[in-house]
């Protein structure tokens, strides 16, 4: 995927994903912390028009934008009394390292595995009517007489 | 400079891995559930990068498992939260901490 605007949108689209999901980790506030995941929730969205699954994006933003997220914040406000503080448990260190860990080694191994990749963009959509052959009652590409 | 399926599969796995710390970490149950979600959704990018960048001919079977993947995600945080205002009904707390019902 070469050209300047591609590479623009991927790092800024990268920037907005990890800075969010880095702020759902450090909110202490619950309800800041719905707002920056449904942030990481539409980088992710932008990732897959850059992708381009517009299907998927489009599914990604009615769902999980629309959906999962509400249904999150209809949760902390129907819970009052539990308090809306977003802190850790005495595991946040060792999750923390484990977390670090287990990026090491994801980016370890997918640096250094040889990934057969195909840059090409497809032609997913359908072609126009004008653009098909010709169609004849009798004729299918399985089942072709002379007379086609 | 290009972009190639490595960029991809690093945010993926930094998404994942932050998702990662924050449902192991975090002391309220929807803390946890959100940690969740997120690394659902690493999941999710890593599928459509690969549906992306596939050798195959039609390589949409990527998509496909990202549209299934996103289903038993709602599903979940539906029964997930559920659970949370059940819990929240009985015990008056959500913190992971002191729901030990089922300690002996």
């Amino acid at each position: 995927m070469e050209g300047g605007g591609v590479v623009f949108a991927f790092y800024v689209l990268s920037a907005v994903t990890l800075v969010a999901a880095g702020g759902v980790m450090m909110s202490r506030n619950l309800l800041h912390a719905v707002l920056f995941l449904i942030l990481t929730f539409v980088g992710i969205a932008g990732f897959f028009v850059l992708l381009s699954a517009d299907f998927i994006a489009m599914a990604q933003v009615i769902i999980y934008v629309g959906a999962i997220a509400v249904l999150v914040l209809f949760a902390i406000l129907l819970t009052p009394r539990s308090g809306r503080d977003n802190g850790e448990t005495k595991f946040a260190a060792p999750a923390m390292l484990l977390g670090v860990c287990l990026a090491a080694v994801f980016l370890f191994v997918m640096h250094d595995t040889a990934w057969q990749t195909n840059d090409a963009v497809r032609q997913t959509w359908a072609q126009p009517l004008s653009a098909a052959p010709s169609w004849k009652p009798g004729c299918s590409p399985s089942n072709s007489p002379a007379s086609c | 400079m290009t972009i190639g399926l490595e960029h991809f599969l690093t945010v993926s796995a930094l998404v994942f891995c932050i998702g990662l710390a924050i449902a192991l970490s975090k002391r309220n149950a929807i803390g946890v559930l959100m940690g969740v979600e997120l690394m659902l959704n690493a999941v999710n990018l890593t599928l459509v990068a690969f549906s992306r960048f596939s050798i195959s001919e039609r390589p949409i079977t990527g998509q496909t498992f990202a549209v299934f993947i996103i289903t038993v995600a709602a599903a979940e945080a539906a029964v997930a939260l559920a659970l949370a205002v059940s819990v929240y009904r009985n015990r008056e707390t959500v913190d992971v901490d002191q729901i030990n019902l089922l300690r002996s």
